[in-house]
């Protein structure tokens, strides 16, 4: 099984003033796979530079982190990315974009053209293949970017605040299509968001994070996500325990915040 | 013909787009606000007035516009010339033009040059007893102009001689305003002036900038009187005020001069040097013509009567002469007549096409080298110039050598080299040639050289720390160099031709083609790279499927800059030396002033720089549509 393991993982980032950042403290995890975990936290707590070495982008300080029990040390195919801005290949349409991992790997050009069709029903753009991706809504590139990372078929994927910059509408579609996609393609996901709301809707599990040093601060295994798979996302907004643990974190994260304002005044 | 029917539309052209203008005015939105950027918008009419006001100064100043409407006037001018060339001598006697009369302004130097001598002798360290002989000298030699001076003294005959002269001028002054002057010459006279006439080209055509024999009545009667002033002001000169006191007063003069000198010693050098200036100014007096003050006078007014006469004749052809010559006009030299002023350096249009027409004509062209044409050449000769004969060298085994019986076998190694040098036959190819191909192979063969070397190491720089450092000082050092700067060097090294200009634009076209890519490279988003990786891709994939592509924009940027670049280097470059290309063309034209050639260069230069432009704009927005967009 490809469980993403994580066992003491620490991150130290030197400082120009020549002191030393703690990013991460001591961070231990196991994410089966399947699951959906969300993390929360105000900025500064490590969440991207817990998502960069999962991704292999970083190496950390001390710990390891495995995944189906290999160590992670350089980025790979088996853990997709999805970016905030989508980071799009601007230069192909989006054909050739969500193609790009299998063209890298020099696959049949015949067949990626009928997976890539697939994938762009899938994410609701089928039709659009042959745009120049500069021509597409906030939204839709960021489906773009979903149907790229997915058509690799990756074992994890990760999402650094995807759904950040676009408008509530959009937004509120787009967390649908991603429970979607997670029932359907049975993945294990790790979605980084800053939206208490979305971090609620979306985790199955959901960690919020601490800064300085950054570290996991406390969990909850949440049942919303499932629920959203056959609900509308706007009754479960209105549950009561949604409402609740909503308030619950929000209060968290505004003590977190006043914490560091006293800590630097 | 066709261009005074060109200015014509042009003019209407011109007002047409103004008329346009105050109708679009009427119907206009009031909301178009000042500031609005859509009030730049639609200005086609205003295009049309603008080429045509270019075109029209150019007929204008080129002074091509009295070409056409006035074809002769040119060579009347010439005549008007001649006559005012005539009278110029004369007049700088009198104060006409003049401040004061010559005789008076000499008077007036020599008298000062003559104090200044007194005073210098004075204070200088010669024995008094000299000093007193010199200065009483210079007062003597002062004592010349009284008689000169005095009407008393003045030659009854030469008073006879003045007034002759004045009654000359003033016979041609009544004649030159009657219908029948110039008098009518002999049937074997006219007829060789109408021969000659035959042989006169007209005013612009090549080689003959202004038709200098008379052509018209008018030019005539102008080109007679010039002749006829010439001649009687040539008499006015050979007058001498010489009467017997001053002749008298210089001879004495001379001998105690001769008698002063003879008493002095060789070591003496201050007294021979200031009885040498004394002698000289006494001579320089002799010679002047120094007239009594109202002798002259009836001269300086038959001559002012003469010059208000012909002033009167021109007529039409000086209101010609002001409107349509702008900036100058036609003087004249002996016989010959030339354009002073815009008409000389500005080629008319109309000339400008003929030799246009002429250059491009490929039998012609410039310097025996058509501007563009092509020639047939030999596939086995193509293939010889593009590959490098050392390719044969490079396969192994050996060149044959000959047998005991004389003969020479051919191996691969010998047949590699003859296609290597171009020695086997092939049929024929028409290969583009001629001075503008010349220039344009030299700049797209140094931008490429300049792109192919230099885009992979800006990329490299943009990417490592390593190519970053170490290469930057190579690049940044030559870099800041004007190009030319560099050329005397190079031209040594490798010598005037092709490779010498094309090295050179290497150069130019390299160091803007790495700090492009490189500027490229590094502004690669971060988030693109990392997706790249998790998308499954190798160092070498990133590098040609993202880094470059992302690069492209600055790359295209640059390149765009290194053609305006090189282009402008080319042409300096073959100014300074070589036997091909635009820029030869025109440095050769400016020797021989031949300035329709000149600026048919300039015109050529631009339309080429446009046309790279042009492309370039074409190719980005083929290539790149995303940029700006991203």
């Amino acid at each position: 099984m490809s469980d993403l393991v994580s066992q003491d993982l620490n991150m130290i980032f030197p400082s120009i003033k020549g002191e030393t950042v703690q990013a991460l403290k001591d961070v231990n995890f196991t994410l089966k796979q399947g699951e959906l975990l969300s993390v929360l936290g105000p900025s500064g707590c490590g969440k991207t530079t817990l998502l960069n070495i999962t991704a292999g982008f970083l190496r950390p300080t001390s710990g390891t982190i495995r995944l189906g029990g290999k160590e992670i040390n350089g980025p790979g195919v088996e853990r997709g990315m999805v970016f905030q801005q989508g980071a799009l290949f601007e230069w192909l349409t989006v054909a050739q974009n969500v193609n790009f991992g299998l063209r890298m790997k020099k696959e049949d050009p015949v067949e990626t053209a009928e997976k890539v069709e697939e994938w762009l029903d899938i994410v609701g753009l089928s039709g659009f293949g042959k745009t120049p991706t500069y021509q597409l809504s906030g939204g839709m590139q960021q489906r773009v970017a979903l149907a790229r990372c997915l058509i690799n078929n990756p074992d994890l994927i990760l999402m650094d605040e995807p759904l950040g910059a676009l408008d509530a509408l959009t937004r509120e579609k787009m967390q649908s299509l991603v429970l979607k996609i997670w029932k359907e393609t049975g993945k294990t996901i790790i979605l980084i968001t800053h939206s208490v709301e979305e971090a609620l809707l979306l985790g199955e599990r959901l960690f919020v994070m601490a800064p300085r040093p950054g570290r996991i601060h406390k969990e909850y295994h949440l049942p919303f996500a499932s629920m959203g798979l056959t609900e509308d996302l706007r009754t479960i907004k209105n549950d009561e325990e949604f409402v609740s643990k909503r308030e619950e974190i929000l209060t968290m994260i505004w003590d977190m915040e006043e914490e560091i304002m006293g800590k630097e005044n | 013909m066709v261009t005074g029917f060109i200015t014509i539309l042009l003019i209407l052209a011109l007002i047409g787009s103004i008329y346009y203008e105050s109708r679009l005015v009427k119907t206009e939105k009031i909301d178009a606000v000042f500031g609005d950027p859509d009030r730049a918008k639609g200005g086609v009419h205003w295009i049309i007035a603008g080429s045509s006001t270019i075109l029209l100064l150019w007929l204008f100043f080129s002074w091509d516009v009295a070409k056409s409407f006035y074809p002769e006037s040119a060579n009347e001018l010439c005549q008007i010339a001649k006559v005012r060339e005539s009278l110029v001598g004369i007049k700088y006697i009198f104060p006409i033009n003049e401040r004061q009369f010559k005789s008076t302004s000499v008077i007036d130097r020599e008298t000062a040059i003559i104090n200044d001598y007194k005073e210098l002798i004075k204070n200088s360290t010669i024995k008094n007893s000299d000093k007193g002989t010199l200065i009483s000298l210079l007062n003597e030699v002062e004592l010349m102009i009284v008689p000169l001076t005095d009407e008393k003294y003045l030659d009854p005959e030469v008073k006879s001689k003045i007034q002759n002269i004045a009654d000359r001028i003033n016979q041609l002054t009544k004649d030159f305003v009657t219908e029948s002057y110039p008098p009518i010459k002999s049937d074997a006279e006219e007829n060789e002036r109408i021969e000659l006439l035959k042989t006169q080209t007209s005013w612009g055509e090549t080689g003959m900038e202004v038709p200098p024999l008379p052509e018209t009545k008018i030019g005539l009667k102008f080109d007679a009187a010039a002749k006829e002033i010439k001649l009687i002001t040539e008499e006015f000169f050979e007058i001498e005020n010489k009467n017997p006191v001053y002749l008298a007063q210089y001879e004495k003069i001379k001998s105690a001069i001769k008698s002063f000198k003879n008493s002095l010693n060789e070591d003496q050098e201050l007294e021979q040097d200031y009885i040498r200036q004394v002698g000289k100014i006494a001579g320089r007096l002799s010679r002047s013509k120094i007239f009594p003050p109202e002798a002259l006078d009836s001269v300086q007014q038959s001559i002012l009567d003469f010059d208000e006469a012909q002033r009167q004749e021109q007529g039409s052809i000086s209101v010609v002469d002001a409107l349509l010559f702008p900036g100058g006009t036609i003087v004249a030299s002996g016989d010959v007549c030339s354009e002073q002023g815009p008409g000389r350096w500005l080629p008319k249009p109309s000339d400008t096409f003929v030799v246009f027409a002429k250059l491009l004509n490929p039998s012609e062209g410039y310097k025996n080298v058509p501007l563009i044409w092509y020639e047939m050449m030999g596939v086995n000769q193509v293939v010889g110039f593009v590959t490098p004969d050392w390719i044969a060298d490079i396969i192994p085994g050996k060149y044959p050598v000959h047998s005991s019986d004389g003969k020479v076998e051919s191996n691969l190694k010998s047949t590699v080299l003859d296609i290597a040098t171009g020695n086997f036959k092939a049929f024929a190819i028409p290969i583009p040639s001629g001075h503008i191909w010349d220039s344009f192979l030299r700049v797209i063969l140094g931008l490429g050289l300049g792109i192919i070397c230099g885009v992979p190491l800006g990329l490299f720089m943009g990417l490592s720390r390593f190519a970053a450092g170490y290469f930057d000082p190579i690049v940044e050092l030559y870099r800041p160099v004007p190009p030319l700067a560099w050329a005397p060097l190079i031209i040594t090294i490798f010598g005037i031709d092709n490779s010498g200009k094309i090295f050179l634009l290497f150069m130019v076209s390299f160091a803007i083609m790495v700090i492009s890519a490189r500027a490229g490279a590094s502004g690669t988003q971060l988030s693109k790279i990392h997706a790249a990786h998790s998308l499954g891709a190798s160092r070498w994939q990133i590098l040609r499927e993202v880094i470059l592509p992302n690069s492209l924009p600055e790359i295209l940027t640059g390149v765009r800059v290194a053609i305006g670049v090189c282009w402008g280097t080319l042409v300096a470059a073959e100014f300074l030396a070589g036997t091909t290309g635009i820029g030869f063309v025109e440095n050769v034209a400016r020797k021989y002033s031949q300035y329709e050639v000149i600026w048919i260069t300039i015109f050529v230069m631009g339309m080429l720089g446009l046309l790279f432009d042009i492309g370039m704009r074409k190719i980005i927005r083929k290539t790149i549509p995303w940029r700006g967009k991203g």
